[in-house]
């Protein structure tokens, strides 16, 4: 009896333990969150969203090509890294126990510890010097570069996880190689696959650093990929540290749109899961 | 593939030369045997069949570990023949290695010959995939793929080899009702393949692989995962689709094998034992050993 007490009162205590640490887990998030909220929730609105920034003095104006630009950045980022993360990652995991393999993964597991900024040097000096003006489409290839390692290496994990069983059910009805790799391991990890590129997408879509000499920034609409490009990251930056009380306002407001598509990002991610194919 | 190319007397089903010796003429890399080998049976007189397969020293390993011993085994054609042995004696590495499943794993690999229709499968020239096409294989466990839906499962074989199917329905239907789950299951054929009892899910196994019609089923215990109501459906199909298919089973159950086989090969310890009519191993085994496992006095 006493036991059996004792069991209920070190049962309550490891619970109440494990909540509080929780909470504590949660509170940063939480007042993150609440704070760009109470700051940025001033300066929505509709023209935020809609309206071109206006010229130095004036009042009003939004920040619709920044909207735009990072839209446009991660698009590119995503259309670059995915087909190759997603077909290196079947690689890495198809011929795990080669050489070439190891030292693929290796290279991944590096490049994504390499602070953004570095990659964003490199991409100045790959492409713009080269084309000597900024782009989107360096700003893209930077952020591509950031994206590909996490999902080459989200790809192979979830692959991986594909019970050999099922491959073997494949290759005993007498599927190729390839058509056992595209239609029942790359099918079965799709729902994994698609979480970890999403939030690939939702961390590169708030790098600043490997854009500012890349995408560097526009007040205006860019007409194409080959021009400066305005992004939501540089813009928050370029108004934050600017003298102009106006332009702090928006520059809250701005953060809480870039939270708002993360955000967005990650819910979509979590309604894959939820609808997510038992392995 | 190239082999098809450089020989179009392949003898794929059907298109059987006429004669032993045309075979052999047409195909060099024929292993040369006496004319009694591909005849199975032949010690006891009744029953005699031709050899759809036939291995010759096959052996198998895991990495350095030999599981196979040189086995030399004939499987007669449109027959039963049943896999005894032991848990771990390598009964379902022998069966992998008929459609060259074995290899698949890492480290494994295989020696020796394996004849179907008197065409060495382990040639370099023959084409795997066409391999695994005419044997087709019941696994230990089942495994429905979880990503499609029922219907999905049992056309899975046709998709996967990029076949056309003509009426996909009657497909799905004719293959169901072989394994006895149509009328369970014709008004849910949307629903995920995994979300049926693990029974159903091996009938649901034994379906994808009838859908291709191989010529050749191989099965590794089928009926470990099923009831008896199951089991005894599974063995009323085996002895159906023995007008049609050559059959090997892989079981545990001495009962089942007496059952359904025609013939029955007690394995040990990765050696072929004995190999007989199913009555004359179950009532006057050779072996010694034989006798002990089926009276159960080991294993
Ligand atoms: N992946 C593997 N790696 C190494 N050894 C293996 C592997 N799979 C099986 N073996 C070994 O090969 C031998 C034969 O295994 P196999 O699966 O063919 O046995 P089995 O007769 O089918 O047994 P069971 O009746 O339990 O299914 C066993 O000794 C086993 O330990
Ligand atoms: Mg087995």
């Amino acid at each position: 009896m006493a036991q059996h007490r004792t069991r209920l009162v070190v049962d309550f205590c490891v619970r109440a333990l494990c909540l509080l640490a929780t909470l504590l887990a949660l509170l940063p998030l939480v007042s993150v969150l609440g704070y760009v909220v109470v700051r940025g929730a001033g300066g929505l609105s509709w023209a935020f969203l809609t309206e071109l920034p206006k010229p130095l003095g004036e009042a009003g104006g939004g920040m619709a090509n920044a909207i735009q630009g990072t839209l446009r950045l991660v698009l590119i980022a995503a259309l670059l890294a995915i087909p190759a993360g997603v077909l290196s990652g079947v690689y890495l995991a198809e011929f795990k126990h080669t050489r070439f393999a190891k030292l693929a993964r290796f290279c991944a597991d590096v490049m994504s510890g390499i602070p953004s900024i570095t990659v964003g040097l490199f991409v100045y000096g790959l492409v713009v010097t080269a084309t000597r003006h900024f782009s989107a489409l360096a700003g893209g290839l930077s952020l591509g570069f950031l994206m590909l390692p996490s999902v080459a290496r989200t790809t192979e994990e979830f692959v991986k996880l594909v019970p050999e069983s099922l491959r073997e059910a494949a290759l005993g009805l007498g599927a190729s190689a390839w058509r056992t790799t595209l239609w029942v391991l790359l099918r079965t990890a799709a729902p994994g696959i698609a979480v970890g590129i999403m939030l690939a997408v939702a961390r590169v879509a708030g790098e600043t650093a490997p854009l500012l000499f890349t995408a560097f920034n526009n007040r205006f609409w860019s007409e194409s990929v080959n021009e400066p490009t305005a992004s939501l990251p540089v813009a928050i930056y370029t108004y934050a540290v600017s003298p102009y009380d106006e332009w702090h306002r928006q520059a809250w407001a701005a953060a809480l749109v870039l939270i708002l598509v993360v955000l967005l990002l990650n819910l979509s991610a979590r309604l894959v899961v939820g609808r997510k194919v038992r392995l | 593939m190239s082999s098809r190319g450089s020989n179009p007397a392949h003898p794929s089903s059907g298109a059987l030369p006429a004669s032993r010796s045309e075979r052999e003429s047409t195909k060099g890399r024929t292993l040369h045997a006496d004319p009694n080998a591909a005849r199975v049976g032949d010690e006891a007189g009744a029953s005699e069949s031709h050899a759809k397969m036939r291995t010759h020293a096959l052996s198998a390993y895991f990495g350095a570990a030999q599981v196979l011993r040189s086995i030399d085994l004939s499987i007669a054609e449109k027959r039963v023949t049943a896999v005894i042995g032991p848990s771990g004696c390598g009964k379902s590495t022998f069966i992998r290695c008929l459609n060259r499943m074995h290899e698949v794993g890492p480290g494994a690999r295989a020696q020796g010959h394996v004849l179907l229709d008197e065409q060495d499968i382990y040639h370099a020239s023959v084409d795997v995939v066409r391999v695994r096409r005419r044997v087709g294989m019941v696994f230990q466990k089942p495994n429905p793929f979880p990503t499609m839906s029922i219907r999905d499962n049992v056309l899975a074989g046709l998709k996967l080899n990029g076949l056309r199917v003509a009426d996909p329905s009657s497909v799905v239907e004719q293959a169901l009702r072989q394994v006895a789950l149509w009328d369970e299951l014709k008004d849910v054929l949307s629903r995920q393949g995994t979300s049926l009892s693990g029974g159903q899910q091996q009938r649901l196994c034994i379906a994808r692989c009838l859908a291709l019609e191989p010529e050749v089923l191989l099965m590794d215990e089928p009926c470990s995962s099923l009831d008896p109501i199951a089991t005894a459906r599974v063995e009323e199909l085996m002895h159906a689709l023995r007008k049609n298919y050559t059959i090997v089973i892989v079981t545990h159950n001495m009962q089942q094998a007496a059952r359904v086989a025609d013939f029955t090969a007690f394995f040990y310890m990765g050696q072929l034992v004995e190999h007989d009519r199913t009555d004359v191993i179950f009532t006057r085994p050779k072996e010694r050993r034989t006798e002990d496992y089926i009276t159960g006095r080991f294993g």
